[in-house]
């Protein structure tokens, strides 16, 4: 069959779409964004009206594919890694409720944190609560995996986690595709409680999830992407989960001497590892993350046979994996080109020239000069660049929504006028019920909402905000004379230094809205419409 | 077959498109390909850099090792020596020698010259400057790149120019004939 140039974003899309999938749901999130919008531009996914629109967080996206899945049709919802945490509440107790529709929750991780807070890895999340767990090594398995794990889930009564990292998500490589799958029907849940968790019966579904475990197991042990792959050499024993396998393989061009477990599908193949334990002298295991298994292989007391891993310094704690790493624990030499020349700079991401986002720090520094340093709360989003030189405009960003509540929180320690900046995606996403909680106490710490119209950082999605805000912030009980639009343009300085002052000075809660659209969104769109004119 | 290739430049100078037409033409022949990219922070005006790797077998890593590149192909003079330590002894080194300074300490392009002129293989050339002269735009220097690169690719002309049809063709005749002057123009200059 037809073979496709695809990242590996695209081919869990593509995958999922011939796999029946009757839903897609997400937020934007790096190294996650490209699955969404693959399936927004596939012509498959527009032709069977599959569900493919953005949400308003990771959190309200898993819910409703929670609740495709409880009206028997098969979802996918996708994230980044620290959008599952967002999601948590909803990831974990849909492990108790189980499926109807088969449910696939992917999670993007991006390791060495190349456009992230942190570098958790999801797997936990699906170890704890005890759902089985797809890690694909190549483009291709990914496809496949997103094609065969709705029918997984359904048959292991579980949401399935398809765990991703940044390298196979934005690599391209080639995709044979398989028979696309008709959609479910639709059906309501055999048993008409299963998705109630009231106590009494959520400890019963909660006991089937413990009898399942040694059925998931056993999946594990008798899946495809499992391979016990003998060796001739059996000093050292090898478990390379994911797209550690393919370090592994790089390392060996005429095949590896060692035994090697490629691990893809989870919990951990148990016959496989064990047979590995009892072949080799000493272990070696292989996680594109953190040292999940490896401490679980290893134990507590560690008294097994050697085992080598992030945990002992064979590799490093942190970080993703590469060929050189694999091959340094693997006791293979590399020879390395010429260092690089001492005189290079960094060239560090930095707001686009034209920016609005520009405007508003730079009227805010001015606004802010008789208070000192120290006060403005940040968020996530293009304008948490506002971190580095020449603006060093801001003193936090932690996760989405906490610049307004950690503004209260300064607020309430004393340091006033406290500034929160967040976005307009971001407000949406998380922002709104922080608000609420300013409105309440009418704390005095000034929210700027810089409104770009769009979710800048992820590549520009349209932003649920849009034509929206006033009336939300109104609606959360902010009174209108202290919501104040700008227009944030050079041209218009000297009035939002004064807009900004007047808030500053006001003892309760203020809301500044600086709106103008992302020069890189506005160019997009005139693009398509130049184009459409052509047609 | 296999050649193992990074290419590097600044977010939103093309150098995915210079991958893109590798990777059609690569493809087209029936070989392997993986090719990775930066999406994400990096692409607002910050160092990127793409890892394509091409072969007749299948490949495994998405990333190049240290010491495994045959070709650090670059659009900007200064990107094209962050990757150095990926370069094979005798590797090429393919760049296009105008600046893009978005940074206030951009080292002295003297010094940037010499470091690149220090390489045993090395093709620098001026693309703004051939793609404004060939074709009247500056916004085809990465595929004068692409055409400086092309002799050390292991491909034909045709499979290239064949590629670049299919890339652009939806855009117009037009565009297509810019690209495949830029493409010619670019190759012109490596062979002198
Ligand atoms: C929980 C979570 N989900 C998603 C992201 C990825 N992310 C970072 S910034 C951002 C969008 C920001 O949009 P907006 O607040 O409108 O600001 P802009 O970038 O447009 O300036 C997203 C989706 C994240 N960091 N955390």
């Amino acid at each position: 069959m037809q073979k496709l140039l695809l990242l590996g974003d695209e081919a869990i899309a593509q995958g999922a779409i011939d796999g029946g999938m009757s839903g897609c749901y997400a937020y934007p999130g790096t190294p996650s964004t490209e699955i969404m919008e693959y399936v927004q531009h596939s012509k498959e996914a527009a032709e069977k009206y599959l569900h493919r629109q953005w949400s308003a967080n990771e959190k309200t996206a898993t819910e409703s594919a929670i609740g495709m899945s409880y009206a028997g049709k098969r979802a996918m919802v996708c994230m980044k890694h620290v959008g599952v945490n967002v999601a948590a509440d909803a990831f974990v107790n849909a492990a108790v409720t189980g499926v109807n529709g088969g449910l696939v929750i992917l999670a993007a991780d991006d390791p060495s944190m190349h456009s992230s807070q942190n570098e958790q890895d999801s797997r936990f999340y699906g170890d704890f609560s005890l759902i089985p767990i797809l890690e694909p090594a190549t483009q291709q398995e990914a496809y496949d995996m997103a094609y065969s794990a709705f029918e997984l889930s359904e048959k292991l009564n579980a949401p399935v986690l398809l765990r991703i990292t940044t390298r196979l998500a934005h690599s391209r490589s080639g995709v044979e595709r398989k028979t696309s799958q008709p959609e479910l029907k639709g059906a309501l849940p055999k048993d008409p409680r299963q998705f109630i968790l009231l106590p009494s019966i959520a400890r019963e579904n909660y006991k089937k999830l413990l009898e399942m475990q040694p059925v998931m197991e056993n999946a594990s042990d008798e899946s495809d992407f499992n391979r016990y792959e003998e060796g001739i050499d059996k000093k050292l024993g090898i478990v390379a989960c994911g797209i550690a396998y393919n370090y592994v393989m790089e390392n060996y061009p005429n095949g590896c001497p060692y035994d090697v477990v490629k691990v893809s599908q989870y919990p951990l193949p148990r016959k496989k590892i064990e047979k590995l334990k009892a072949n080799c002298d000493e272990l070696l295991i292989l996680e594109e993350g953190q040292p999940l298994f490896e401490r679980l292989i290893r134990g507590f007391f560690d008294e097994g046979k050697p085992i080598h891993g992030r945990l002992n310094g064979a590799l490093p704690r942190d970080g993703e994996l590469n060929p050189e790493l694999v091959a340094h624990a693997l006791g293979i030499e590399i020879e390395e080109g010429k260092p690089i020349p001492e005189m290079l700079a960094g060239r560090p991401p930095a707001l686009c020239p034209g920016c609005s986002h520009r405007d508003v720090y730079n009227a805010l520094a001015v606004a802010l000069e008789p208070y000192g340093d120290g006060r403005v709360f940040s968020d996530i989003g293009c304008y948490t660049l506002g971190a580095l030189a020449p603006f060093n405009a801001i003193n936090s960003c932690v996760d989405m929504g906490a610049s307004i509540t950690m503004a209260i929180g300064a607020a309430d320690a004393g340091l006033v006028p406290a500034v929160s900046m967040i976005g307009d995606s971001t407000f949406i996403h998380s922002g709104m019920t922080g608000l609420l909680d300013a409105v309440i106490k009418d704390s005095p710490i000034v929210v700027i909402i810089s409104d770009n119209s769009t979710t800048g950082m992820t590549g520009g999605q349209k932003s649920h905000a849009e034509g929206r805000l006033f009336d939300i912030v109104k609606g959360l009980g902010v009174p209108e004379a202290h919501i104040r639009a700008m227009n944030p343009l050079k041209k218009h300085h000297e009035t939002n230094v004064q807009i900004m002052k007047e808030e500053l000075e006001h003892k309760g809660i203020s809301v500044i809205i600086p709106q103008r659209e992302c020069i890189q969104t506005a160019a997009r769109k005139n693009r398509a419409k130049h184009k459409a004119k052509k047609k | 077959m296999k050649i193992d290739i990074i290419l590097a430049g600044v977010g939103g100078q093309g150098i995915l498109t210079i991958a893109a037409a590798i990777g059609t033409a690569a493809v087209n022949k029936g070989l392997y390909l993986k090719q990775a990219e930066v999406h994400g922070m990096s692409q607002r005006g910050g160092d990127v850099q793409s890892n394509l790797r091409i072969s007749d077998k299948p490949i495994h890593s998405d990333l190049i090792a240290k010491g495994g590149a045959d070709m650090i192909l670059s659009v900007e003079p200064m990107e094209s020596l962050r990757y150095l330590p990926f370069l094979k002894k005798g590797g090429y080194l393919i760049t296009s020698t105008k600046p893009f300074i978005n940074i206030p300490n951009y080292p002295e392009l003297e010094y940037l010259m010499k470091e690149i002129k220090a390489m045993d293989h090395h093709v620098a050339i001026d693309a703004d400057q051939i793609a404004k002269d060939e074709v009247g735009s500056a916004r085809a220097s990465n595929i004068v790149m692409l055409g400086a690169a092309s002799p050390f690719l292991k491909m034909e002309m045709s499979e290239l120019e064949d590629a670049l049809k299919e890339l652009f063709g939806r855009k117009g005749e037009e565009v297509v004939e810019m690209n495949i002057k830029a493409l010619r123009a670019g190759r012109k200059m490596a062979e002198k």
